[in-house]
């Protein structure tokens, strides 16, 4: 049975609601809030944000990750920028048009309110960064430099050379150590989220293992909040951390929290293509790259020679060519899927001839090799680093890859999903960007989340937790968690199988990018769905975990996550099964123009897929969130 | 190619570790350092043995995570490299390649080649940071930062907190790690006011862990896969010596 579900989207036109939100939130007096505890899973940008926000307010954190610190959690590796409406450029930006940019790079499949709303607290988020000491990009002059990323036509994009996430996630990091000092904060590293807990339908704690010890333990609190970041990792093969994972999202969606559009995943343009079979992951080059690279192929099919032997009449710019207004700076799905298709009509590059070419023999004629190294030495060192090639003497070789889970956790627009007090914040939720991400607005919209609308929307739902008890952790539900927690470890452990976790994770994610990835189709989703439902009966039967469950055990932690993505990447399959139409990230081969691109359909599929966990991972059951255009009126997504 | 490993294994931190030699016959050379390890785990799983622990995460150098001492040098034999950016090219055929953990009292054992290195956590808690809630923020523009000054800063901020420079001390002195931050901060202007009292609070925290005293020998800088600069040490025992006069 669908469930009924409510964005509560305020009142007031779209550049009030969110100014009427916060004039009419409840409070909490700042001597009661010490007295209610708040448990914030992950230290990404969103949750050592969301951590140090709330502390600062007088809110008792428990904040957990499960690297060795706080500082290290992914949103380290964002390397390009963070986009914010400062226009410092004066190259007429605005709030109004960084909503469109991104609510039509998302084609037109994200709520207006929450869009706008990221729009319009992105200018305060610089101000917080520049005043903790990160060390953006600056003129000579002194004043703060900006940089072009895909989709748009301004320069909003700030960045510390290439290394902008670690410089912002050192920011709130900061921000979370001097929280903890105070004592406001405590921490617990190397600790994974097993379960959620809930209370008479509400969130009131988890259940965490110590990864150093095996120890499980019970935590609870008034109100939880997952920012657990994307699941791109269920590609097996992807920019992601080794360690990032679905587990916390998945493992709160079977206690109630519905989840929105799975199958929106970014395939990020500009990676470094797979070299063999043992690849453990696929490292992205930053898109900022695309500013002075251009982007080819040769002209024939399977042109062995080297680049630089290739005349520049031989070579295909394919972007400037289809997309001459945008050019290089094509959004993600777009430039992805032009490679792809370079690569599947034989034009590929490499030894695999599975790359296109990232050139920047131009831009160091014009600009000289000093300002190139400036802008991405860090880059072209990294790149030399992993392949031996020096990119500014030949070009590099790109690849698509699986980036960045546009789907996630359903929220209104408190951010609070369908389980009342469970929030998900950042990359965990589904929110902001549609069918299709910008580049950079992925630490923009952890760091709003996180900074300035988690700590408003989750003071509005403590303002009546003060008059209820605090959660003792001895309740059955926590017992039976638990229990139910150890129980799955131990059969994990006891299965004695042949095949490591590893070994089920790659294969799941081939079926992924070969049926569920750049491009889909009814017939190899259907394959997929049985493929997906093969393995995760063979998972059952055959797994090989060495060691035990009570000791540090990293190929148990492997197992609890590809357990969750058995049952995920299915899901993943239905949801594409199920939207007859092309959008963003989601290509369905049925669905295109004559010139092959995506064709939209908003008469039919106008909404948000927020599925429902039904008890068995082959039914989930389907929501329906429609999408209302108020302000824009959807029209065709064309770059050209 | 074959490889030849002898790799640190110890169970925790109470139990006795040592070299324990295994081999890997299919290597290629366009493997990652922690990619061969994955081979070296799967098959340890495969035989039912326990795989080696190690610290990794992010696996494209940033993360801090990874490390290890391989052939007795901090991340391996190229330098401003970490260890999961190091590939199986650097080696030879038939090569004989030690492992171990970053071995420091500050650093204790967890198991194999993984140690807890929260102790820079403590240090950066101390008071790495400039003192400013959410919402206090002045605009951004109106704190210009010379492009050389935001240059600088970025240098020293650059650090992964890896812990390479410990493990290469003779010493184990967290110096390096702890003046880059004090560095960093020190450069920029909106982290002038608290300077002085953030160094003694960060040079005393680092004091009171188990560290040893820095006497200048420039091997970290030498190890250090972010290039973080022995200068830093010295602008920290600047400002700490500024900051003492002044109280």
């Amino acid at each position: 049975m669908a469930k009924e579900i409510h964005a509560n989207i305020p009142e007031g036109d779209l550049k009030d609601k969110w100014s009427n939100y916060k004039a009419q939130a409840k409070l909490v007096s700042p001597n009661n809030r010490k007295k209610l505890e708040i448990i914030v899973v992950g230290t990404g940008l969103a949750g050592a944000s969301a951590a140090a926000s709330l502390a600062e307010m007088g809110y008792k954190i428990k904040s957990f990750c499960f690297q060795d610190s706080p500082r290290r959690a992914h949103s380290v590796a964002a390397q390009g920028g963070v986009n914010a409406m400062k226009n410092y450029q004066n190259d007429g930006d605005s709030v109004y048009r960084m909503f469109h940019d991104t609510l039509k790079g998302g084609d037109f499949r994200s709520r207006e309110a929450n869009t706008y709303r990221l729009a319009e607290c992105s200018a305060s988020l610089i101000d917080q960064a520049v005043a903790q000491g990160v060390p953006f990009g600056r003129e000579y002059s002194g004043y703060l430099k900006n940089r072009s990323f895909g989709g748009v036509q301004v320069s909003r994009t700030f960045y510390a050379r290439g290394q902008t996430g670690q410089q912002l996630l050192l920011g709130a990091y900061q921000a979370l150590m001097r929280q903890k000092e105070i004592g406001s904060v405590k921490l617990y590293t190397r600790h994974e989220m097993l379960d959620l807990v809930t209370i008479d339908n509400k969130a009131k704690g988890i259940i965490a293992r110590n990864l150093d010890t095996g120890e499980i333990e019970r935590h609870g609190a008034h109100a939880v909040i997952l920012a657990t970041g994307g699941f791109g990792k269920i590609y097996y093969l992807s920019t992601l951390a080794m360690g990032c994972n679905a587990s916390a999202i998945w493992r709160a969606h079977k206690k109630g929290a519905l989840m929105a559009n799975p199958s929106w995943t970014q395939i990020h343009p500009t990676c470094l293509p797979q070299s063999g079979p043992y690849q453990s992951k696929l490292t992205l080059m930053s898109e900022s790259l695309r500013n002075d690279g251009r982007i080819w192929v040769p002209k024939a099919t399977n042109d062995t020679r080297s680049p630089i032997e290739i005349p520049e009449d031989e070579r295909d710019y394919y972007l400037e060519r289809k997309y001459p207004t945008f050019g290089n700076l094509a959004p993600r799905d777009i430039a992805s899927r032009a490679a792809k298709e370079q690569i599947d009509i034989g034009k590929g590059v490499g030894p695999l001839r599975n790359a296109v070419y990232l050139d920047f023999a131009h831009a160091i004629n014009e600009y000289g090799k000093d300002i190139i190294a400036e802008r991405y030495g860090n880059l072209f060192n990294m790149y030399q680093k992993i392949t031996g090639i020096n990119a500014y003497k030949e070009p590099m070789k790109i690849s698509p890859s699986a980036h960045f889970s546009m789907g996630g956790l359903w929220v209104d627009y408190d951010l609070m999903t369908t389980i009342p007090g469970l929030f998900a914040i950042g990359e965990a939720n589904f929110s902001d960007h549609g069918a299709n991400r910008l580049g950079a607005n992925s630490l923009l919209q952890a760091c709003v989340d996180g900074y300035y609308i988690a700590p408003c929307t989750l003071q509005n739902y403590l303002s009546d937790q003060i008059q209820v008890e605090k959660t003792q952790i001895d309740h059955p539900a926590f017992q039976e968690a638990e229990r139910l927690a150890k129980k799955q470890l131990e059969n994990f452990v006891e299965s004695k199988g042949n095949k490591t976790a590893e070994e089920f994770h790659r294969e799941i994610g081939k079926v992924l990018y070969d049926k569920c990835g750049l491009s889909r189709s009814e017939q190899e989703l259907k394959k997929a769905i049985l493929q997906i439902q093969n393995l995760r009966e063979e998972f059952q039967q055959n797994l090989l975990v060495p060691g035990d469950a009570n000791e540090i055990n990293s190929e148990l932690e492997k197992a609890g996550r590809v357990s969750d993505y058995m049952e995920l990447a299915e899901l993943m399959c239905v949801d594409a099964l199920e939207r007859n139409e092309s959008c963003g990230a989601h290509f369905r081969e049925e669905f295109q123009t004559e010139d092959g691109e995506a064709e939209r359909n908003d008469d039919d599929y106008a909404y948000s897929a927020a599925w429902e966990w039904s008890g068995k991972a082959s039914k989930p059951i389907l929501n329906k969130e429609p999408l209302h255009f108020t302000y824009v009126q959807p029209s065709k997504r064309s770059y050209k | 190619m074959k490889i030849y490993l002898k790799i640190w294994r110890q169970k925790d931190q109470k139990a006795k570790g040592k070299l324990v030699s295994y081999s890997l016959n299919e290597v290629d050379a366009k493997m990652s350092f922690l990619e061969m390890l994955d081979m070296l785990n799967l098959q340890l799983a495969k035989k039912g043995e326990r795989p080696v622990e190690f610290d990794h995460d992010c696996r494209e150098g940033i993360c801090g995570q990874c490390g290890v001492m391989i052939n007795g040098i901090a991340h391996g034999p190229l330098k401003k490299t970490t260890t999961c950016q190091l590939h199986m090219r650097s080696f030879k055929d038939g090569d004989t390649i030690y492992v171990e953990p970053f071995k420091s009292k500050a650093f204790p054992m967890i198991r194999d080649l993984k140690v807890d290195r929260s102790s820079f956590d403590e240090i950066i808690a101390a008071g790495g940071y400039i003192s400013v809630n959410t919402g206090q923020a002045p605009e951004a523009n109106s704190i210009p930062i010379t492009h050389q000054e935001a240059e600088s800063a970025f240098n020293s901020a650059a650090c992964i907190g890896c812990g390479a420079c410990v493990a290469t001390c003779k010493n184990a002195s967290a110096a390096l790690f702890t003046s880059a931050k004090i560095t960093q901060l020190a450069n920029l202007p909106q982290g002038k006011k608290e300077s002085n009292q953030r160094t003694i609070n960060m040079v005393n925290r680092m004091e009171e862990l188990d560290f040893g005293h820095c006497t200048n020998t420039e091997a970290c800088q030498v190890e250090c896969p972010q290039d973080i600069s022995v200068l830093n040490i010295a602008r920290m025992n600047y400002e700490y010596n500024k900051a003492k006069l002044k109280k």
